[in-house]
C-alpha cells in the first residue's frame, strides 16, 4: 500500500472527499460537483474553448489579478492605519522600512492596473465575439456591474496613500459627484462624511475599499463564472461557432 | 370527483374573503417590508455625521486699512482671497469652479489662475479663460469687535456686494 493509498483510505480523507479515484466518468463529474469552488465550472468543456486564441484568457487574467489583489491587500492592511497623518507615514514605512513592503505595495498597484486593463479588453473580446447576445445577455449586465465595482475599487484605493495625488484626485472626483442634479451635494457629503476631504473621508473610503466593494465583487464574480456554465459555456469567435454542429 | 366538491368551503366565498392563512401571510410580508424600509432609513441616518470636527470656515483677514484698492491677499489654508476693490473690500473663494483645485493669484498679470486645468479669472472672479464654467463665488465679509475683517468661506453672497467699513 502506498502512502497515497493509505491517506485516501483514512476516515478523515473519506469524510472530506467521498468519491473514489477510479478514472470513470462518474468520478470525473463528482470531482466538480462535490467541490464548492469547482462546481461553478462545467464538468466538461470543449478543448477548443481552452485555446489561447479562443478567449485570449482575458477573464482568467482579470480573475488572477483579483486574487493577487486580495492577497496583497490583506497583507498591506497589517501595516496600514486609515487615519491622518498616519496613513501617509504607513505608506512610506511600507516602502522604506518593512521587509518586502515595497514589493507588495507595487504588486498591489500593478495588479490593480492590470485588472482594469484586462477587464476592459475582456469586454471588448466579448463584444467583438458577439458573446453578449442571448442567452448571455444577463451575464453581460453582471459583467458591466463588475467593471463598475472594479473602477470604484481603483478609485477608493486611490485615496488611501493620503499623498497630494490622492487628496486632489478625491477632491476632484467628489466635486464631480456634487454636480449631480438635486442629490449631488448630499452624495458628496455622504461619501466624504463631511464637507471636506478629511479623516472621515479616508475612513469611509478605507471601509469601502477593504470590505464593502471586495465582498460585492467576489459575490458577483461567483455569479459571473457560474452563469458562464449555465449559459452554455464560453462563447468564442462566432465563425468558430457557426462551423460547429 | 364530485364527492370532493365543497370540502374546502364554497368556492365563491374563497374568492371574496381573505383566508386566515393569507391574512397572516400579508401581515408577515408587510411587517418585513416595514422593517426593511425602516432599517434602510435608520442606516442612512446613521451614515450621516452629526458632529463634524472640521476647521472653522471663518478667519480674521486683518484691518480694513490694509486693503487699499489693488491689494490682493490670498489665504492658502482657508482657500480665499481678500481684495481691495475700487469701491470697497470683498472676498473671493479660491476654489476653482471647474473641479475644486486651489487657484493662485498672479500679481504680475493681476489675474487669478488655476494650476490644474488652466482656468483663469479676473480680480472680480469672472471667468476669462475656461474650462471653469462659473465665476468664483463672493464670500461674506464682516467686522469683528476689534474692527478687523472677518471672512466666512461658508457663506456665499451676491456678486458685486462690496464691504465698506
Amino acid at each position: 500500500m502506498t502512502v497515497g493509498e493509505w491517506v485516501r483510505n483514512t476516515s478523515v480523507y473519506r469524510s472530506v472527499i467521498r468519491h473514489g479515484v477510479a478514472p470513470t466518468n462518474r468520478n470525473r463529474s463528482l470531482i466538480i460537483f462535490e467541490n464548492l469552488f469547482l462546481h461553478v465550472h462545467p464538468v466538461k468543456v470543449r478543448e477548443k474553448t481552452l485555446r489561447f486564441t479562443h478567449t485570449f484568457w482575458l477573464g482568467g487574467i482579470t480573475l488572477a489579478s483579483t486574487i493577487i489583489l486580495v492577497a496583497t491587500g490583506i497583507l498591506l492592511m497589517f501595516y496600514y492605519h486609515p487615519s491622518v497623518p498616519q496613513a501617509y507615514r504607513d505608506m512610506k514605512e511600507l516602502q522604506y522600512v518593512v521587509d518586502n513592503g515595497v514589493f507588495l505595495r507595487n504588486l498591489h498597484r500593478w495588479s490593480a492596473h492590470l485588472m482594469v486593463f484586462s477587464a476592459f479588453l475582456h469586454m471588448l473580446r466579448v463584444f467583438y465575439h458577439r458573446a453578449y447576445r442571448p442567452p448571455r445577455q444577463f451575464n453581460w449586465v453582471v459583467g458591466v456591474v463588475l467593471l463598475l465595482l472594479t473602477l470604484l475599487l481603483s478609485y477608493t484605493g486611490y485615496l488611501l496613500p493620503w499623498d497630494q495625488l490622492a487628496f486632489w484626485g478625491v477632491s476632484v472626483g467628489t466635486n464631480m459627484a456634487k454636480q449631480a442634479p438635486l442629490i449631488g451635494e448630499r452624495v458628496r457629503f455622504f461619501l466624504l462624511g463631511g464637507n471636506i476631504v478629511s479623516e472621515n473621508a479616508l475612513l469611509r473610503f478605507y471601509v469601502l475599499h477593504c470590505v464593502v466593494l471586495p465582498v460585492a465583487l467576489l459575490l458577483l464574480i461567483s455569479v459571473h463564472i457560474w452563469r458562464v456554465r449555465k449559459d452554455g459555456g464560453v462563447q468564442g469567435p462566432p465563425d468558430d461557432e457557426r462551423r460547429s454542429p | 370527483m364530485p364527492e370532493l366538491e365543497g370540502m374546502f368551503g364554497p368556492e365563491v366565498e374563497e374568492e371574496e374573503t381573505l383566508g386566515r392563512r393569507d391574512f397572516f401571510t400579508q401581515i408577515g410580508v408587510g411587517a418585513c417590508a416595514v422593517v426593511a424600509v425602516a432599517s434602510g432609513i435608520v442606516t442612512l441616518d446613521y451614515l450621516e455625521p452629526k458632529v463634524l470636527f472640521e476647521p472653522s470656515t471663518t478667519y480674521v483677514a486683518g484691518s480694513p486699512l490694509d486693503f487699499a484698492p489693488g491689494v490682493v491677499v490670498p489665504n492658502q489654508e482657508k482657500k480665499a482671497f481678500v481684495i481691495g476693490g475700487a469701491n470697497g473690500i470683498y472676498a473671493l473663494s479660491a476654489v476653482c469652479t471647474h473641479l475644486g483645485c486651489i487657484t493662485r493669484y498672479k500679481s504680475d498679470e493681476s489675474a487669478i489662475a488655476c494650476p490644474c486645468h488652466g482656468s483663469r479669472f479676473d480680480l472680480e472672479g469672472n471667468v476669462t479663460h475656461g474650462p471653469a464654467p462659473r465665476p468664483l463665488p463672493w464670500l461674506d465679509v464682516s467686522q469683528d469687535a476689534n474692527g478687523n475683517l472677518v471672512v466666512d468661506t461658508g457663506i456665499v453672497i451676491a456678486r458685486g456686494k462690496v464691504f465698506r467699513p
